[in-house]
């Protein structure tokens, strides 16, 4: 396909990791995972108030029945992923290392739906009844912030919206999850993308997909005219899809620093969670179960498979052949801004977009000297901040300067990390150094 | 000759009316300085460690000297150095008991698991943002220094992976408490003998996995002296506020897990080598 057809859209900075692995399973179609016995939901699954669990041990539970309601406007329910028992509550490992509490649910194999809400049709039902619907059915962003959809499509009225912007640019290397699904399942990413425009009453839609994926391309532009959906192609560059960044080769406006994409006019969505926004819409299914990637040079058939959540890791390694070697790092999502584990037992959530292996003689163990400004990655960051700078007055504990430099800007993308030749933990700094400065901010 | 008289007697005049002018400008320009203050900021000991509340120890004087604060509350001097700024002001010590900081957490290499190989900075609260940091407990000592770093006074040390307090060096001006990302650090009355080791909330079949010196909530001491512990959960707690608890009831309450006992009594490692070398 001619990618000149395309305006070929992209911001400053960033890095293109070299070997991105995509390639290991970007033709694997996504297959669906069978049914286990049991599942481990993790409770607290968005950004924002946890959910309140409603079920009690011994309690029976049909498929897509709420488990759990919202502790909040910025919170979502959670349903059941299959029909069952709600065997326990129990603490279990979590992504972030620390232990996160769960509903263990054991299948009665029979998988049947409890009672689903009617389907809509999006094109005549009041966008407060269509957000409503997206509220109850538990979505959020599953490109991996898990940020309840339905807030960010219920701007404040003083913020006029003139664009909706689907994130289908997948830039992190070795996912392949959003790829597969534009490709095999447009029509649902063009209606979802058409439900958050009429909620948002914004006709300005658009997906941007990075011009790796042509056939994803393809397939997305055979149909969206009927949704009044555009297609904009993308460089193949990291961070592509990180939201400001995504705006600002779209439209060419910035987000004002410490400002939300709202403040520039846009809503920005990625294409699964407007996948899961049709099928809350079009057929009253609720979010429990989304495509995750399962890759790496460590496992034995990478793949794309269709997850309920609370499988555990272990199983859908399992399912991908296992392991080929001991892996010498397990990552949940990708390489970039992924999260290094330390247990199988972790279970999917609804951001967990990918689950990545890779052998040992792949990780390599840096020793971190000191910065030697070069500045590489003055060019590499994508916020046009100072990394360096910060991260040395951050280990200096000098946390005003590095405030003043606009530390809080940062998007945590890593090309800084990845770029940088005396392979400084920058991104660690950061973290570290954010942290800091909202405990402080906190205390005054 | 004559020139010589000349300028003598005119500089002399010129000196003396200086002297006249400096003398009544010091008398309208006049500072009152309250001797007080700067009698009792010697008494201090002048670290500047804040533990008090007060910008630094001068501050700290004058709100004595004022009658704000009284002088005990100063965590960092002495019984006798209290009393003496007591003595020499003419009022009450007041003020609280001396506390020290305890790490309640005994989770060195020795008897925690390390899961994952950590390659980062070494730095606690850095290594806290990470899966929880490397060791296998999340909630036990990172011992990476961060407290030791805060230590105005040189009182933490991390010996083989756990930050331990010297308790005749430390203050308990609070600096390393404030710093613990994992909130281990506790302010004790520095002559409670006795403390629990272990500051987990999770199950104890959970923490015996990662670590041999949990507190596994299994009660013992609680039964032994039910006054002066907590349980709350899995995780024991002595109370302070009830006398101390003796050799005997500790000996009684027999911690299976060995983590309710006394603070090892440590000294610098410097100061030990130099004991047994000299």
């Amino acid at each position: 396909m001619d990618e000149m057809e395309f305006k070929v859209a992209t911001f400053k900075g960033g890095v293109h990791p070299s070997g991105d692995g995509k390639n290991l399973s970007s033709g694997a179609a996504v297959q669906t995972a069978p049914l286990q016995s049991e599942y481990r939901v993790i409770i607290p699954q968005n950004i924002g108030a946890p959910p309140k669990v409603i079920v009690t041990p011994g309690q029976l539970v049909k498929k897509g029945e709420k488990i759990a309601e919202p502790g909040g406007f910025v919170s979502v329910p959670l349903h059941a992923p299959t029909s069952g028992k709600v065997e326990a509550l129990e603490d279990v490992p979590g992504p972030m290392g620390v232990s996160v509490p769960a509903v263990r649910i054991s299948a009665d194999g029979e998988d049947a739906w409890g009672e689903l809400p009617p389907p809509m049709d999006w094109k005549t039902a009041a966008p407060d009844e269509l957000k409503k619907r997206i509220a109850d059915s538990g979505i959020v962003g599953m490109g991996g912030a898990a940020f309840p959809t339905h807030v960010k499509l219920s701007p404040p009225p003083d913020k006029k919206i003139d664009y909706l912007i689907l994130n289908g640019a997948e830039c992190e290397p070795y996912l392949t999850a959003d790829h597969r699904l534009m490709l095999e399942d447009p029509e649902s990413v063009l209606a979802g993308a058409a439900i958050c425009g009429r909620i948002l009453g914004v006709k300005n839609i658009y997906i941007g997909v990075e011009v790796n994926k042509t056939d994803a391309i393809q397939a997305l532009l055979a149909k969206a005219g009927a949704y009044g959906v555009q297609i904009v192609g993308l460089k193949v560059r990291y961070p592509q899809g990180a939201e400001k960044q995504l705006i600002y080769a779209i439209t060419r406006r910035k987000v004002p620093a410490g400002g939300l994409p709202m403040d520039a006019g846009c809503v920005v969505q990625n294409v699964g969670t407007a996948a899961a926004c049709a099928a809350a819409v079009l057929r009253g299914e609720p979010l429990i179960e989304r495509i995750t990637t399962v890759t790496g040079e460590a496992i034995r058939h990478p793949g794309n498979w269709r997850f309920r959540l609370g499988t555990p890791v272990r199983t859908a390694i399992e399912l991908a052949g296992g392991v080929t070697c001991e892996p010498g790092k397990a990552i949940l999502g990708g390489p970039m801004m992924g999260f290094a584990q330390k247990s199988f037992d972790v279970t999917i959530m609804k951001n967990t977009s990918g689950i990545l292996l890779l052998p040992p003689e792949m990780v390599r163990q840096y020793e971190s000297t000191g910065c030697i400004r070069c500045g590489r990655c003055l060019s590499a960051c994508a916020m046009n901040l100072n990394p360096g700078a910060l991260a040395t007055a951050i280990e200096s504990e000098k946390f005003d300067i590095a405030a003043n430099n606009h530390l809080m800007d940062c998007i945590e993308c890593g090309s800084c990390a990845y770029i940088c030749p005396a392979h400084r933990p920058l991104v660690q700094h950061f973290r570290r150094g954010k942290a800091e400065i909202r405990k402080r901010a906190k205390k005054n | 000759m004559a020139l010589f008289i000349v300028a003598a007697l005119a500089m002399t005049v010129v000196g003396l009316l200086l002297g006249c002018v400096i003398g009544l400008f010091a008398k309208i320009f006049r500072v009152e300085t309250d001797q007080r203050i700067e009698l009792v900021t010697e008494l201090l000991p002048n670290a500047n460690c804040g533990g008090c509340g007060k910008a630094g120890c001068a501050d700290f004087a004058k709100s004595v000297v004022e009658g704000e604060n009284p002088p005990g509350k100063c965590p960092v001097s002495s019984r006798e150095a209290i009393s003496a700024i007591a003595r020499a002001l003419g009022i009450e010590a007041g003020g609280e008991f001396k506390q020290v900081a305890v790490v309640t957490c005994s989770g060195d290499h020795s008897k925690m698991k390390t899961e994952v190989r950590y390659n980062g900075v070494t730095d606690c609260v850095s290594a806290s943002l990470i899966a929880g940091g490397p060791k296998g407990c999340a909630y036990g000592c990172l011992g990476m220094s961060s407290c030791s770093r805060a230590c105005p006074f040189g009182a933490i040390e991390i010996r083989n992976g756990l930050a331990v307090v010297h308790s005749d060096l430390c203050v308990g001006c609070g600096k390393c408490v404030a710093t613990c990302p994992r909130g281990l650090i506790k302010l004790v009355p520095a002559d409670a003998p006795y403390h629990v080791f272990c500051n987990s909330p999770e199950k104890g079949p959970a923490k015996k996995k990662v670590c041999d010196s949990p507190c596994i909530g299994c009660r013992k001491c609680l039964k032994a002296m039910p006054e002066k512990m907590t349980v709350t959960g899995f995780l024991a707690k002595v109370n302070y506020s009830a006398p101390a608890p003796t050799a005997e009831e500790i000996a009684a309450a027999a911690c299976p897990t060995g983590c309710l006992r006394a603070a090892l009594p440590v000294k610098k490692e410097q100061e030990v080598s130099e004991v047994v070398n000299g």
